[in-house]
């Protein structure tokens, strides 16, 4: 016998709720049902030390679910969560990587820190008390950020007597809030994470469901978000010329294919100096390669000798990205001090970092009401806003909905020197 | 798997292979002094054959630190200089000689204070001395609770510490490289590998790793629920008796306080067949985790 996993692909996904839906329960049962948590790892936080059954441990039964995700010891003394927590699990088709996000406002920040990496979200409802502010909250954030599959398990469905109508009113409220900004592609799936229906199993109590189970959702969606089809992204991370007789002439520029696909041959350009060239090789530890793509970390050489650094792009030249040193972004601020109109700060986007101002903060964003507060002259921790920057030199950018690779940024504290905010690039 | 399939689909041990690639090079070229923290263990095998791929046709830009308890077991360090000499990368190797003269071991002065002394000390040590303003360590969020919490680049104060509390926001890829002086941060560029991945890596990679980790017959004592090795740095304690035992190491630190496996898993395909079929973590023979010195205690003290 020989285990493969040639083929297995990966999915990164996020869980967000308001506090107490239950979804501790739900990642719990997800590790549990697949093998995703040690035995030691669940005996470890076991509701009592006494006459504890290892098998009911094992099966979930008698352990503390929160315990097993909450690894901090300020979360178990305050038995709530506060940063995210990673997760791994696998079934036979796929890898699944699962950002466990806190669910209380005051660490939005944190939520946002675990969605940015996501291709999928799992939304937590509590059918009980229907859509709350917190899920309005989140649903947006998970919109701004682009994420391809929103999923929405409308928990303890067992509380509601598994009602369909609890069901279909949760979803028509989702899906309508949904559809204000532009997220069309909602999957909203009734469960209870407690007694384990349509989790990975789909148990007897909602045949009027006809859907997948959460499990089967994951396995099924579609992994790729065809970042190889758009156009060619090439930052450069760091010039390779190694200090060795042999490899004397080698100059390699060491980046990854954020986007599109680029072939030994191709016509290039530099941004922002425009030079114009072809690429020579693709250079990689195992080999050459004639043709390199997103996600792929490769090290690029070209036919002329052209002056290239760091925070330099590398682009076809038919399809070029906007060079400015001034752009709109919606940002989600995170600062423990608002943003301020006088303060200096750092962009980082994609290799470069670059000194900024913000020249004007257009609206806020109430989550709840999507609605866009003007003549705010500040943002504050966990709000959402869009503002104009003015950059200290020229950045290489395309909009965030075109590309979240070169349309994404952070702000620095140029003072503190923390992450202050995420932002994503508006069109022009 | 090829690299150029119509299809332009990556496995996902390429995919976190790739990131992990992408996280090395962001830290060379942002950090003024990089320096790799190097365990000699499966992990960090697995690391260093990554950054000889991010740095290709280069050699490894940075030295690899060791720091040595003097319990790493003689295989370990037989492989550590072999290994290094062989791919040409630049090894340090740093004791704490002060309290390994005072004989320092984990029997008389408890675990914790023997771990404190020989691994976070040293390591401090190090790492002040080498004036390091970025540290690379092979953890992965799998392994354990608090390091499931960790962002990928983790600040640590200008005594080394580590606040769980206020974490930096960590967004997308992007990696927020300013600190202050005095301040450092340890990478993890392979925070996103389960023990899994790292065993199926290891395998398509063909890796080197230390012998230990495959199973044979080698001398032992059963000490509680541990399979405690009796090598030559084993005080062993009253009544115990060693015995030669089908065995194998899942995880490799310090020879008094890793346990072995009963195992008879010889080849790497073995070795995954017994990972897949594992009901309990591989750092549970680690006796370092147990105890009320969590692992989160410890990497608050500095502790990788």
């Amino acid at each position: 016998m020989t285990i493969k996993n040639d083929d297995m692909e990966l999915l990164r996904l996020v869980t967000v709720g308001s506090v107490d839906d239950g979804k501790s329960t739900l990642i719990g049962r997800l590790l549990v049902d697949t093998k995703g948590a040690f035995e030691d790892q669940l005996m470890a936080v076991r509701k009592n030390n006494d006459n504890v059954n290892e098998g009911d441990v094992v099966e979930g039964k008698d352990i503390d679910l929160a315990r097993l995700t909450d690894g901090l010891q300020a979360e178990r003394e305050q038995g709530i969560t506060i940063d995210v927590a990673y997760r791994y699990f696998s079934t036979p088709k796929r890898k699944f990587i699962m950002a466990d996000c806190p669910g209380h406002e005051q660490y939005t920040r944190n939520m946002v820190t675990g969605a940015s990496t996501a291709s999928a979200a799992i939304i937590l409802v509590d059918a009980r008390k229907g859509v709350l502010t917190q899920s309005r909250r989140h649903t947006h954030i998970i919109g701004l950020l682009g994420l391809s599959h929103l999923i929405v398990a409308v928990n303890k469905m067992d509380l509601v007597d598994y009602a369909e109508e609890v069901f279909e009113r949760i979803k028509a409220e989702l899906s309508d809030f949904c559809a204000q900004q532009n997220i069309h592609d909602l999957i909203c799936i009734p469960i209870s994470a407690l007694e384990g229906d349509m989790v990975v199993e789909r148990g007897d109590k909602m045949p009027w469901y006809k859907g997948h189970t959460v499990l089967e959702t994951l396995e099924s969606l579609e992994v790729s978000d065809q970042i190889d089809t758009r156009s060619f992204r090439f930052p450069v991370q760091y010039v390779n010329r190694p200090q060795s007789d042999e490899l004397h002439d080698f100059r390699g520029y060491a980046g990854r294919v954020v986007s599109g696909t680029v072939k030994t041959g191709d016509e290039v350009q530099v941004l922002p100096s425009g030079h114009t060239t072809r690429i020579k090789e693709i250079v990689t530890f195992d080999g050459n390669l004639a043709e390199a793509f997103a996600p792929q970390s490769v090290t690029l050489t070209l036919e002329d000798e052209i002056d290239i650094s760091r925070g330099n792009m590398i682009v076809h030249s038919d399809q070029l990205p906007t060079t400015a040193d001034e752009f709109a972004a919606t940002i989600c601020w995170m600062g423990d001090e608002p943003l301020s109109l006088r303060k200096k700060y750092f962009i980082k986007q994609t290799t470069n970092t670059v000194r900024a101002v913000v020249t004007e903060i257009c609206y806020r964003t109430d989550t709840n009401t999507l609605e866009h507060l003007t003549d705010i002259d500040q943002l504050s921790m966990n709000e959402i806003g869009k503002i104009k920057l003015k950059l200290l030199s020229p950045l290489t950018y395309d909009s965030y909905a075109d590309n979240h690779a070169t349309g994404s940024f952070i702000i620095i504290d140029a003072f503190t020197n923390n992450t202050v905010a995420a932002g994503m690039i508006a069109k022009s | 798997m090829s690299h150029d399939s119509p299809a332009h689909r990556l496995t996902q041990l390429k995919v976190l292979e790739n990131e992990s690639i992408h996280i090395m090079r962001e830290v060379v070229a942002e950090f003024r002094n990089p320096v790799m923290l190097y365990s000699i263990g499966k992990d960090s095998s697995v690391m260093l054959h990554l950054a000889r791929k991010a740095f290709y046709p280069d050699k490894i830009p940075f030295s690899l630190l060791h720091v040595d308890t003097g319990y790493k077991f003689k295989e370990m360090i037989e492989f550590r200089d072999q290994y290094t000499k062989e791919i040409g990368a630049k090894l340090i190797v740093h004791r704490n000689e002060a309290a390994i003269a005072r004989d320092m071991n984990p029997n008389q002065h408890g675990v914790a204070r023997c771990c404190g002394a020989l691994k976070t000390e040293a390591l401090l040590e190090a790492l002040a001395a080498g004036g390091y303003d970025a540290a690379f360590g092979g953890a992965r969020r799998d392994e354990e609770r608090s390091r499931a919490k960790e962002r990928v680049f983790s600040i640590r104060d200008n005594f080394g510490q580590w606040d769980p509390k206020n974490q930096r926001p960590e967004l997308w890829d992007i990696y927020n490289s300013r600190i202050h002086d005095g301040e450092s941060v340890r990478v993890f560029p392979i925070s996103n590998w389960t023990e899994m991945d790292v065993w199926m890596y290891i395998r398509e990679e063909n890796i080197p790793i230390v012998p230990l980790y495959y199973a044979a017959q080698r001398p032992m004592v059963e000490r509680g629920p541990h399979l405690i090795p009796a090598d030559e740095t084993q005080h062993l304690l009253e009544g115990e008796k060693p015995k030669m035992v089908m065995s194998r190491f899942r995880t490799l630190g310090c020879s008094p306080c890793t346990g072995a496996v009963r195992s008879s898993a010889t080849t790497i395909d073995e070795i995954i067949i017994e990972a897949a079929a594992a009901t309990r973590s591989e750092r549970e023979t680690r006796i370092i985790d147990h105890g009320s010195n969590s692992m989160e205690d410890k990497k608050r003290e500095g502790y990788f």
